[in-house]
């Protein structure tokens, strides 16, 4: 069915496009557990993995993360989703997984917490992903889409970020996104890397011609752990320079930035427009990269600076990404910050209440 | 003269950290032996678990992983069914294959993956300091149960074996000890049929191998022996379960 509509427009819920997009990209093992709202994601890997690669459907979050880290460690392409409480079971994997520098691609369709709390989506778990919910020092890419063909088109980004770094990769959605229909263009050819891009010499195959691979965490010796933690920071350092993602709508000559990501970033962008048509020159800074924060997009000459500038932050949370926008910001700009979190979503209106009562 | 005696090469010559009288080495020995007498060296992928044989790959050479606390037959799985034409198992103790990891390990054997698996039970928690461990016996003292395993407070002594023996899943346990060389001699046999059966694509195979602790037992060496003869066979027969 997939093959028939590949090189169109197709109607697809953000949850399919991230399905479609992993597999495009030569994903060949899924494994999931089902929780809503990603549940069309684990339906449509059940249906479309079968014939490409293996599809298991986990008897828990904790076995799903872990049979990544086997899948990984003899080295293809996998992945798992979830939503936010079950991602909590994931943590420790994710750590070992960090710890073993193996490639994976973990997504979390966000709902509200915490605890339980409810199937409406939510951007609450940013620190999780930013700071790595598992213990010890390590850091996962994470990667917000903000559409359903955003969210297909940056699966390959995310398996070939994945590989580069051998580094776990979040793909951080929410509810809305994962549920929405919208149309997505698929590409007429697969978007896999070419045979030989990503080698995996450290991968478990078996012994045959080589000495012994071992995939571990575990450093008992007196300075070795310190070392592989050296190792892990300097590779963080690497992609902090090198992978910073975001996007700039209407924010050069913007006297109030609005700064939001995912599902989030929608909303803000009709605020902008009607900001600007208010007379009220605001723009759009959306990172697309939470881990490396895009950093770069707010240390552009001309907002260093320009004191004239505030930033406003939107979130569906009570205020996480504002905390590395202010670490950012650094005292040079004003901060504001709006959000909700619950299953409430910060509405155009409110957004635009806002910035003509801070800036108006 | 013919040689009747050789190191395995799947075991590197190198003196293990374990305890004096420790099961660790021998078991680890045997599947050594059991790995080159097949041929499959270059084939297997060994998953160690967390606890006091998470160095097993100093010792062993083939390619290993190591897995979190419970995790090594969720790593398994997905090792096996992305490289099917591999030899899988993994090596857990007590605490870890029938702790921690019970689910892990109860739906591997549903799913019917196949898979070896090297179960030690020694009855404690052996690199935290003597715990009690699901298989802890009775009245049995560790470092948790002071005054012995009260079954009115800490429950019974978990029997595994049995219980995945009801899973249709599973194929082949047996459950045998490192008490005698008989029972050494026996121990590898079954080792053997459990990576012969994944190699003829039987289905999940598990030995569960009875191990002395003296270290946590407070046995010598020699006593760690007669208690597993004398008690904890009494609890744990030996023998073919499935």
């Amino acid at each position: 069915m997939v093959r028939e509509k590949r090189q169109k427009k197709v109607l697809m819920s953000g949850n399919e496009a991230i399905a479609e997009g992993a597999l495009q990209a030569g994903c060949c093992f899924y494994v999931g557990y089902p929780i809503t709202p990603q549940n069309e994601l684990i339906g449509y890997m059940s249906v479309h993995m079968p014939g490409r690669g293996v599809f298991i459907q986990a008897e828990s979050e904790i076995a799903a993360i872990n049979m990544v880290y086997g899948a990984s460690a003899a080295g293809v392409r996998a992945m798992t989703s979830s939503s936010s409480p079950g991602i909590s079971l994931k943590q420790e994997g994710i750590s070992y997984i960090a710890g073993a520098e193996l490639p994976a691609v973990i997504v979390n369709i966000m709902r509200a917490g915490p605890g339980l709390g409810n199937i409406w989506p939510a951007q609450s778990d940013y620190f999780q992903a930013t700071r790595g919910g598992g213990n010890g020092e390590y850091r996962c890419i994470v990667l917000a889409p903000s559409s359903a063909q955003e969210a297909f088109d940056i699966m390959p980004v995310a398996f070939n970020l994945a590989d580069k770094y051998r580094n776990p990769v979040i793909v951080l959605g929410d509810g809305m996104l994962g549920q929405m229909m919208e149309p997505v263009q698929l590409p007429p050819c697969a978007l896999r890397p070419a045979a030989g891009e990503f080698k995996k010499p450290w991968a478990l195959t078996g012994s045959q011609g080589r000495k012994q691979n071992i995939i571990k965490s575990f450093y008992m010796r007196e300075g070795e752990l310190e070392e592989a933690n050296l190792r892990l920071q300097k590779k963080y350092a690497q992609i902090t320079k090198d992978e910073q993602r975001y996007e700039e709508m209407e924010t050069k000559d913007a006297r109030i930035i609005l700064v939001a990501y995912g599902s989030m970033a929608r909303i803000v962008k009709s605020a902008v427009k009607s900001l600007r048509a208010k007379g009220i020159k605001a723009g759009l800074l959306r990172p697309i990269t939470l881990w490396p924060f895009p950093v770069k997009a707010f240390q552009q000459t001309n907002r260093q600076t320009d004191k004239q500038i505030n930033y406003l932050t939107i979130e569906m949370s009570y205020g996480q990404m504002v905390e590395d926008v202010r670490l950012t910001v650094s005292g040079r700009a004003r901060v504001d910050f709006l959000g909700r979190s619950g299953g409430g979503v910060p509405s155009e209106e409110e957004i635009i209440k806002k910035a003509v009562e801070l800036y108006g | 003269m013919d040689k009747i005696y050789a190191h395995p090469k799947s075991l590197r010559d190198i003196s293990t950290h374990y305890c004096p009288g420790c099961g660790h080495g021998i078991a680890h020995r045997l599947i050594a032996e059991a790995v080159d007498e097949l041929g499959i060296r270059e084939k297997v992928i060994a998953v160690a678990p967390v606890g006091c044989a998470v160095i097993a790959y100093d010792y062993w050479d083939f390619d290993c992983s190591e897995a979190a606390h419970g995790r090594a037959l969720a790593v398994a799985t997905a090792i096996k069914r992305v490289r099917p034409g591999n030899i899988i198992f993994t090596y857990q103790g007590d605490g870890d294959l029938a702790a921690i990891g019970t689910n892990e390990t109860i739906h591997a054997a549903n799913r019917g993956e196949n898979l070896t698996v090297v179960f030690i039970n020694n009855g404690v928690y052996g690199m935290t300091g003597g715990q009690m461990a699901p298989t802890t016996l009775l009245h049995q003292k560790t470092a948790t149960t002071v005054s012995g395993r009260d079954e009115k407070i800490h429950g019974f002594p978990l029997k595994i074996s049995e219980m995945l023996a009801l899973l249709p899943g599973v194929k082949y346990i047996e459950r045998t000890s490192l008490h005698s060389p008989q029972e050494i001699i026996k121990t590898k046999k079954a080792i053997k049929q459990a990576f012969s059966n994944q190699l003829e694509g039987v289905g999940f195979s598990m030995v569960e191998v009875l191990s002395p602790c003296p270290t946590y037992w407070g046995l010598t060496p020699a006593k760690a022996l007669d208690w597993i003869r004398g008690t904890v066979i009494k609890e744990f027969p030996l023998g073919r379960i499935k």
